[in-house]
């Protein structure tokens, strides 16, 4: 706690490093997740062989992961940047599934039947009635990025990981204790925010 | 006689995995401006057969033309915007005003947005919805009937050349239920509108029907003005379903009917 108050400098830049990390990852894993999701939605056998194999992905350890994709890109941000774009899959992708399968059937048959065209169904009533649903997926994998991305200190990244591995070099408990605590506390600002987009979203649904 | 607003040839629909077609060879003309209730229980195929005309459901088998045309033949999203759609669970979107739901199929049109929004003034104006107060509301802030009203506004808005209706008015309770009857036939004669209702309630086809159609089992059972299926059953069934020889059932719907027409 004490390391917190006397370099908040220093612990300011790892946590921002920390959420660019993260910020980029996710914005890269939506890139991915959400063609794939709205892709695998209407085609149930798709959806359960891709979330099939996401899940299978995302049951891979961590640290196991990130040895695997050293040994491909070597050291420094590009392991730990693929491995959170890696697992942020399964959960963006399961929750744009289920948010797309969950929309009120009657609002697409009507849609359908007013002569929307099947990508102005999608566009126009399918994804902004998923929405909230989406967005919990992305707050869902924004706080399991933050917890992963600091395996990046063991890897030679920046961000808050980079106070828990030096601790664990240097054997110095509040070195841990606070990388450990500032992570946390990014977790539960960033999964509040979130929560805040997602009640936004629900209630403009109606 | 007029051409056919809608004609039905030996139309015939399998789902996968029946063992029966779920409509089976029906055939009938709907005439211009006039208002056909297809009438039966659940699963009688009814609404199978509304939803061939926009092809929703696609055919087997058989033909169905909207004003001269194939519908299979007609790119079926063209077909859908020039024919109204409404159904019982409404299907509102619930993410948009009531304005952009009546609004929808103008927007994809391509209407210019003053030409909309005049539009939904008047529709709504039309089923009886202050403009000033429903605009701006959300779905989700609708009574159902008042629901049902904007879903009938929806349908009408761009000038559709038919309506196809399914058990639109089922979900409301029976005061509702009799103004929007009203509200429709008024309406439907108003717009001169080509309709086409699917209900099970008999009392619902007798009192706004020109035409039944009644089904069973994916066929016809039987096609007439009301008073020809109160009169003149062709089959028990239909005498059943109508209360033949109940003088005084004949007489109040006869009746009512009338009223409603008056008004």
């Amino acid at each position: 706690m004490s390391y917190l108050t006397e370099h908040p400098g220093r612990v300011a830049v790892l946590a921002l490093a920390h959420i660019e990390l993260v910020g980029a990852a996710l914005i890269v894993a939506c890139a991915i997740a959400f063609p794939l999701g709205l892709f695998a939605a209407r085609r149930p056998r798709v959806a359960s062989w891709l979330l099939g194999a996401l899940g299978a992905l995302y049951t891979i350890p961590s640290l196991a992961l990130l040895a695997v994709l050293v040994q491909l890109f070597g050291l420094g941000p590009l392991p730990i940047f693929v491995a959170l774009v890696l697992y942020a899959q399964f959960m963006l992708a399961r929750n744009v599934v289920a948010g797309i399968n969950g929309v009120d059937r009657a609002q697409i048959d009507a849609a359908r039947g007013l002569g929307m065209s099947p990508r102005q169904v999608l566009a126009r009533v399918e994804v902004p009635q998923a929405l909230p649903v989406m967005i919990g997926g992305v707050r869902v994998a924004a706080i399991a990025a933050i917890a992963i991305a600091t395996l990046g200190g063991y890897v030679g990244t920046s961000g808050l990981g980079v106070l828990i591995f030096n601790g664990l070099t240097l054997h110095q408990l509040s070195l841990i204790v606070a990388g450990s605590l500032a992570a946390s506390i990014l977790a539960i600002v960033v999964d509040a925010l979130l929560r805040l987009v997602e009640r936004r979203a629900r209630n403009a649904l109606g | 006689m007029s051409d056919p607003a809608i004609r039905f040839t030996n139309a015939t629909v399998r789902y996968a995995g029946s063992d029966r077609a779920a409509i089976d060879g029906i055939s009938f003309d709907v005439i211009p401006g006039e208002l056909v209730v297809l009438l039966g229980p659940s699963g009688c195929g009814k609404s199978t057969l509304l939803r061939t005309v926009n092809r929703l459901v696609p055919l087997d088998a058989g033909k169905v033309e909207f004003f001269g045309s194939d519908v299979a033949a007609t790119d079926p999203v063209d077909l859908r915007r020039n024919i109204g759609y409404a159904i019982q669970a409404v299907g509102l979107f619930g993410h948009m005003t009531v304005a952009a739901n009546i609004g929808v199929v103008p927007s994809l049109l391509g209407w210019k947005s003053d030409a909309i929004d005049a539009r939904v003034d008047e529709l709504l104006t039309m089923v009886d919805l202050d403009p000033a107060r429903y605009r701006g509301r959300k779905p989700r802030e609708l009574s159902g009937g008042e629901a049902q009203r904007v879903g009938v506004a929806r349908a009408l808005a761009a000038r559709p050349r038919a309506l196809l209706m399914d058990e639109p008015f089922g979900a409301v309770d029976a005061l509702v239920r009799a103004e929007l009857q009203h509200e429709l036939l008024r309406i439907v004669r108003d717009l001169q509108s080509t309709t086409l209702f699917v209900t099970h309630d008999v009392d619902e086809a007798l009192l706004l029907a020109d035409k039944i159609v009644a089904m069973q089992s994916g066929r016809i059972e039987q096609i007439g003005k009301p008073s020809d299926l109160l009169d003149h059953p062709e089959s028990d069934y239909v005498r059943t379903l109508f209360h033949s020889g109940d003088s005084l059932y004949r007489e109040y719907f006869l009746h009512v009917r009338a009223e409603m027409r008056e008004q």
